[in-house]
């Protein structure tokens, strides 16, 4: 999972603190696993390296938690770019499928985009397995049989949510 | 209609090939809601195409509207680049039984007849003479595993059978393009596969076509690439290289 691009995401809403973008994301994504405040800094300062945040103004006192942070264009164009891209597949993506999805929703872009990509990403890899089964021995078919089938969970999760989006949609930016 | 593909500028060979089978902007509705609204689909010789989407999505119409079964509202189908709302209901179904095959989820045989007579009934149709029609009818038969099965009535057979025999029936003419409607969705999942193999490596033996309605994620892996349907609205999806 990318935190980073999730923070650039949550940021496009407008300029945050980092303790404002903490809880932003634990809220939407941290159910299980909220982020620690070092993460939050460190991965602040590296995207403000990158040039991918700039900081917006820093309150009296100091400290990192006085600084607010806003996404550049290049920030933009980033978020953008992950989006667009789908994740190589692999099992127990599911987290960062959600996020991208929410995070599609969140600022008016296209989630169907987000989740045709992947579901392409998915059967290319599926397609590719399926050969090798069909060429295999009993072996072969198990392995792939297992890769086969912890894929299409992915997929049926994939489909349940493009079904969902509109209340998805609705309850994301209520 | 000849089975052979010789259309087509000879200077051309770096285009990639023309459908065969072209659908361009789709309306159909059966009531006040529009099961399809502006979908399309180019099928080209030999390649396997997976149509996906939630149930309800327009799928089974659009398979439909492609194959001469439903004639739409709006927007054109062209076969080898002849509309078909331009040809009359004969020639339509002319074309049916000799260019395309049918495999639908279930009831597609003739509960009275064999399986073997299941199978030659398209080349029966067709005026080819009993023997070689069921001879013909065999080899397909064992090609597809159930050569067991040909005496036997679709009542008398497995789920599994049941579609191999359905899949001889709609492969024995030699079609051009098969349309294949939730083959497996009466199957379970090891039957359904082997349905699949079965239909795939036919179908690429013999050069036709496959569109495959299925939302089995390992059924259309079996595809080369997936056409996705929405609200009637469909989107090709390039293949990643
Ligand atoms: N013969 C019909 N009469 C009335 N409504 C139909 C008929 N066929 C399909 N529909 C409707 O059109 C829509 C698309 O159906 P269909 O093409 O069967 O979808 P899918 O195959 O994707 O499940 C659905 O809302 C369905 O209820
Ligand atoms: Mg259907």
């Amino acid at each position: 999972m990318s935190i980073g691009h999730t923070l650039l995401g949550l940021l496009e809403k407008g300029p945050r603190h980092g303790y404002d973008l903490k809880k932003a994301y634990d809220e939407r994504f941290g159910q299980d696993r909220p982020l620690h405040y070092g993460q939050v800094y460190t991965t602040l300062s590296r995207l403000l390296r990158n040039g991918l945040v700039e900081e917006a103004g820093v309150e009296a006192g100091d400290g990192p938690e006085r600084k607010r942070y806003a996404i550049t264009d290049a920030g933009v164009t980033d978020v953008e770019h992950w989006l667009g891209t789908p994740e190589k597949p692999e099992p127990y993506l599911q987290n960062t499928l959600y996020v991208k999805v929410v995070l599609a929703l969140l600022s008016g872009r296209s989630a169907d985009e987000v989740l045709d990509v992947q579901r392409t990403a998915h059967l290319t890899t599926m397609r590719e397995l399926t050969k090798r089964k069909a060429g295999g021995d009993l072996a072969d078919q198990l392995i792939c049989d297992h890769a086969l089938f912890h894929l299409e969970a992915d997929l049926r999760w994939l489909e349940l949510t493009a079904a969902r989006l509109g209340r998805l949609k609705t309850a994301v930016t209520r | 209609m000849t089975g052979d593909q010789t259309t087509g500028d000879p200077t051309d060979d770096a285009q990639p090939a023309r459908p065969l089978l072209e659908a361009v902007d789709l309306h159909k509705s059966f009531g006040p809601t529009p099961a399809l609204d502006g979908a399309g689909l180019g099928v080209r010789a030999g390649e396997v195409v997976a149509v996906m989407g939630p149930s309800g999505s327009g799928k089974s119409t659009l398979l439909h509207c492609l194959a001469g079964i439903l004639t739409p509202d709006r927007g054109t189908v062209r076969y080898r680049d002849v509309e078909l709302s331009a040809m009359g209901d004969g020639q339509r179904s002319e074309l049916r039984r000799t260019e395309f095959g049918f495999v639908f989820q279930f009831g597609q045989l003739v509960p009275e007849l064999s399986c073997l007579e299941n199978v030659a009934l398209p080349l029966r149709l067709g005026s080819v003479k009993r023997k070689q029609a069921e001879a013909r009818a065999r080899e397909w038969l064992e090609r597809l595993e159930v050569a067991d099965v040909a005496d036997k009535r679709p009542g008398e057979t497995s789920g599994g059978q049941g579609q191999r025999v359905a899949v001889a029936r709609a492969l024995v003419t030699g079609p051009r393009v098969v349309f294949a409607d939730e083959p497996t969705g009466a199957l379970d999942s090891l039957n359904g596969e082997r349905v699949m193999q079965l239909l795939v490596t036919a179908a690429k033996e013999t050069n036709a076509a496959v569109v495959l309605v299925t939302h089995e994620p390992r059924v259309a892996a079996y595809s080369d690439r997936e056409v996705v349907v929405r609200d009637g609205r469909s989107r090709e999806m390039e293949p990643v290289t």
